[in-house]
């Protein structure tokens, strides 16, 4: 028993399928359940007022924008290394799910800018290197759809993910050069002295669970549609041919 | 490989048109943003370095389609393949044919254009400096973008999706060398940058760009 067994498609869509409706569940409780102990039963921050609580949308969708880069790249060295179909087409299936979260990140912070900052958009390095991660979801997709041939698709991009992820992390620390930064530094992290206060620190935790929740799902569900695009152009070439 | 690269450049000088036209791009986009901003010379002065970043960086990308489309179409790519020179070889000097007919006349002509957006003084040798360093990464970045896309037809506007994103960091320090040049600040750390991520790149990129060709042409 390995874990490379699940690599096998069909016993992948088995025990996914057995999976999802627990990770919905848990997707669809945790988010429910911490949106509304978040929006509802916080207190107002005494100098940010009520604005305060997109935080419970905002640091999820871009903790998992990242997640989902850090995956795609995890699932193109597993298909470069071992070729296994099932890993490149968790990685595409992944790509547009990320690319939202991108977007979910920068239009909630652009919302809760506008009145802290006093503007909807500033070339803080957080921002623009979010932006730039977005334009590298937006070329990784376009890549997928442009090519024909899978085999070859899947190497593309995969080796693009690589080289992408050095330049990403490279435009990463480039831009912190550039520019000076008006988004506040980490304040989530477990060995800091100064972090999130505690009321809004525990509903934050469960909204981070249910968007894992729902990223592992999505990339769940789309995986397993991939497959079966993929066998039912199969089977229909097959049918043409005979 | 020397034989290729004097073939490459032979067929860039001699085969129609695709020689001059990255530098007459360049000239051109240079020429539109003062039409676009208007003639201040405070604005240009201020904008120069970074314009005549950017729109050399857009007339390296113009001519990128055309470091392996041709060959690939007459299937010399094919022969190259099969040639005992190993495919990282022919990345590297087709990335080096296209830096000596595109990135080496831009940064040729960017002093002359420096000019025209009344760049300061103290700018033009930093100017010459970062294009001089930070082009060669442009073209073998561009070289790997081009390897990408060499099987797609009409490949041109997926080239640019997938490369300008990798031409972040070249441009950021790129354009902040010429700039802190141009107003008289102290230019070694971005420089030092420049110089490293065009290094790395030269030395890397053109393993990526092989397996990519690899695949390409399997």
């Amino acid at each position: 028993m390995s874990i490379w067994e699940y690599a096998n498609p069909v016993k992948f869509i088995r025990t996914t399928d057995r999976l999802l409706p627990w990770l919905w569940g848990v997707a669809i409780a945790c988010l429910g359940a911490g949106l509304i102990w978040g929006f509802f039963f916080t207190p107002d921050d005494f100098r940010q007022g009520s604005t305060v609580k997109i935080i419970y949308l905002h640091v999820p969708a871009a903790l998992m924008a990242i997640n989902a880069w850090l995956m795609m790249l995890v699932a193109s060295l597993i298909w470069i290394v071992r070729r296994h179909h099932v890993s490149a087409l968790a990685a595409r299936a992944a790509a547009p799910v990320g690319a939202v979260m991108t977007v979910i990140a920068l239009a909630t912070g652009a919302i809760w800018g506008q009145p802290m900052w006093g503007t909807w958009w500033a070339w803080d390095p957080r921002l623009t290197s979010f932006l730039i991660l977005f334009l590298f979801y937006l070329g990784y997709m376009a890549l997928w759809e442009a090519i024909e041939n899978d085999d070859t698709a899947a190497d593309l991009t995969s080796i693009l993910c690589l080289v992408g992820s050095v330049f990403a992390l490279l435009s990463r620390y480039a831009v912190l050069f550039w520019n000076q930064g008006l988004h506040q530094g980490a304040s989530l992290s477990m060995d800091a002295e100064e972090n999130v206060a505690d009321v809004f620190w525990y509903p934050l935790l469960v909204c981070i669970a249910g968007f894992v929740a729902l990223f592992v799902a999505l990339v769940f569900l789309r995986t397993q549609t991939e497959i079966r695009a993929r066998r039912t152009r199969a089977l229909r070439l097959r049918e043409r041919m005979a | 490989m020397i034989a290729l690269l004097a073939r490459d450049l032979r067929l860039a000088v001699r085969a129609g048109g695709g020689f001059g036209l990255g530098l007459a791009f360049f000239l051109i986009v240079t020429v539109l943003v003062p039409f676009g901003v208007g003639p201040e010379a405070a604005i240009l002065r201020a904008i120069a370095p970074g314009i005549l970043w950017v729109s050399a960086l857009l007339a390296c990308l113009l001519s990128l389609d055309r470091i392996f489309a041709l060959d690939h179409e007459d299937g010399s790519l094919d022969l190259l393949a099969t040639a005992p020179l190993p495919m990282e070889g022919v990345a590297f000097v087709k990335a080096a044919a296209h830096w000596l007919t595109t990135g080496l006349p831009l940064v040729m002509a960017a002093p002359a254009l420096g000019v025209l957006l009344h760049l300061p003084q103290a700018g033009y040798g930093w100017l010459l400096v970062s294009l001089a360093l930070g082009t060669p990464a442009l073209s073998v970045i561009g070289t790997f973008g081009a390897a990408l896309t060499v099987g797609i037809k009409r490949g041109g506007l997926l080239l640019s999706l997938l490369v300008l994103p990798l031409y972040v960091p070249t441009l950021i320090f790129g354009a902040e060398v010429a700039r802190r040049g141009a107003e008289g600040l102290p230019v070694q750390t971005p420089l030092l940058m420049l110089a490293g991520i065009s290094l790395g790149a030269v030395a890397l990129l053109p393993f990526a760009s092989a397996a990519v060709l690899r695949i390409n042409l399997r």
